[in-house]
C-alpha cells in the first residue's frame, strides 16, 4: 500500500529537528531498525540544513518542502527549496567541499546522504532552487521479499 | 529536544559534555560557549564526552573541527570519548579520527592527557 505525507515550513534552524522527527515518525510504521531511523533522520537534517544555509542563506521567509512516500518498504524522500540553487552540483557533492568554511561547515552533508541512502538525485537550477531525492529500502522489507 | 552543554575546566583541559541533539541549530550555541571558555581559561586540550548525545549531523562535525583548529594553535590535543556507533560512523566518514583521538571513557581520556 502506498502512503504519502507532505510538509512545508519556514527556513528556520529550529525547524531542523521538527523536520527529522516528523519524517521519522511517519516512517516508523514500516518498523525500521534503529540504525535506519537514525540514518533517515540524519539525511533529512543534512538536506534541510543545506536549504536553510545555502538555498535561502538564512532568510526565514523561504519555505522548505518535504514529501515522503512509502510503499513496500521503500522510502522515497524529496527535500526541496526555492532558493538560490547550486551552479555546480558535482563540485558541491565532493567530500569536504563547502562554500561557507567561515561558518564552520564540514562539507560532509552530501557524502553522508550518499552513504546513508541507497539512491540520491540532486536537481538544481540556479535562481530557482534545489530538490534532493533520496531513496532507501528498509532491511525489514527486503527480508519479506526474499 | 535541544542540546545541553556542560563545561568543566581541569587545569588546562576543557571537558565538554553534551547531551541531547547537536545539529546546525544547536551548533552555534556550542561554538560560542566553547570558544569563550577556551579563550578565558587558556585551554590547551579538549575532552569531548558524547555519552549522552542522542543525535548529531555534519554541523556537529563542523563545530568539533572548528574547536580542534582553535586548540591546535596552542599545540593542544582533542580527545573524544564515549561515542555512539552512529556518531562514530560520521567521524569515520569524515576522517576526523586522523586528528582526534578516541577513548572509551572520560577517565581514559584524562589519563591520556596526563591528568588523573
Amino acid at each position: 500500500m502506498k502512503n504519502e505525507m507532505h510538509i512545508q515550513f519556514s527556513a528556520l534552524s529550529q525547524n531542523e529537528s521538527f523536520a527529522r522527527v516528523t519524517v521519522a515518525a511517519f516512517i516508523a510504521q514500516l518498523d525500521p531498525t534503529m540504525d535506519e531511523l537514525t540514518e533517515i533522520k540524519t539525511v533529512v537534517s543534512e538536506a534541510v540544513t543545506n536549504s536553510i544555509i545555502h538555498g535561502y542563506e538564512n532568510d526565514p521567509n523561504g519555505l522548505v518542502y518535504i514529501s515522503v512516500t512509502i510503499e513496500d518498504g521503500l522510502v522515497d524522500l524529496s527535500i526541496r527549496d526555492e532558493g538560490l540553487g547550486i551552479s555546480d552540483v558535482d563540485e558541491a557533492r565532493q567530500p569536504l567541499y563547502t562554500t561557507k568554511p567561515e561558518l564552520e561547515r564540514s562539507g560532509m552533508g552530501f557524502t553522508i546522504m550518499e552513504n546513508f541512502m541507497d539512491e540520491i538525485a540532486v536537481v538544481s537550477h540556479p535562481g530557482e532552487g534545489t530538490e534532493i531525492r533520496l531513496k532507501k529500502h528498509l532491511s525489514n522489507s527486503k527480508m519479506l521479499c526474499n | 529536544m535541544s542540546l545541553n552543554i556542560n563545561l568543566e575546566v581541569k587545569n588546562e583541559i576543557l571537558c565538554i559534555r553534551l547531551s541531547g541533539e547537536l545539529d546546525h541549530h544547536s551548533a552555534d550555541e556550542l561554538r560560542e560557549q566553547a570558544t569563550a571558555a577556551i579563550e578565558e581559561f587558556h585551554i590547551r586540550h579538549i575532552i569531548l564526552n558524547l555519552e549522552h548525545l542522542s543525535f548529531m549531523d555534519s554541523s556537529g562535525l563542523g563545530v568539533i573541527l572548528g574547536r580542534y583548529k582553535q586548540i591546535k594553535q596552542v599545540h593542544g590535543e582533542m580527545v573524544v570519548c564515549a561515542i555512539s556507533p552512529a556518531v562514530q560512523r560520521l567521524f569515520d566518514m569524515s576522517g576526523l579520527f586522523k586528528i582526534i583521538r578516541l577513548e572509551p571513557t572520560e577517565e581514559y581520556a584524562l589519563q591520556r592527557l596526563g591528568v588523573a
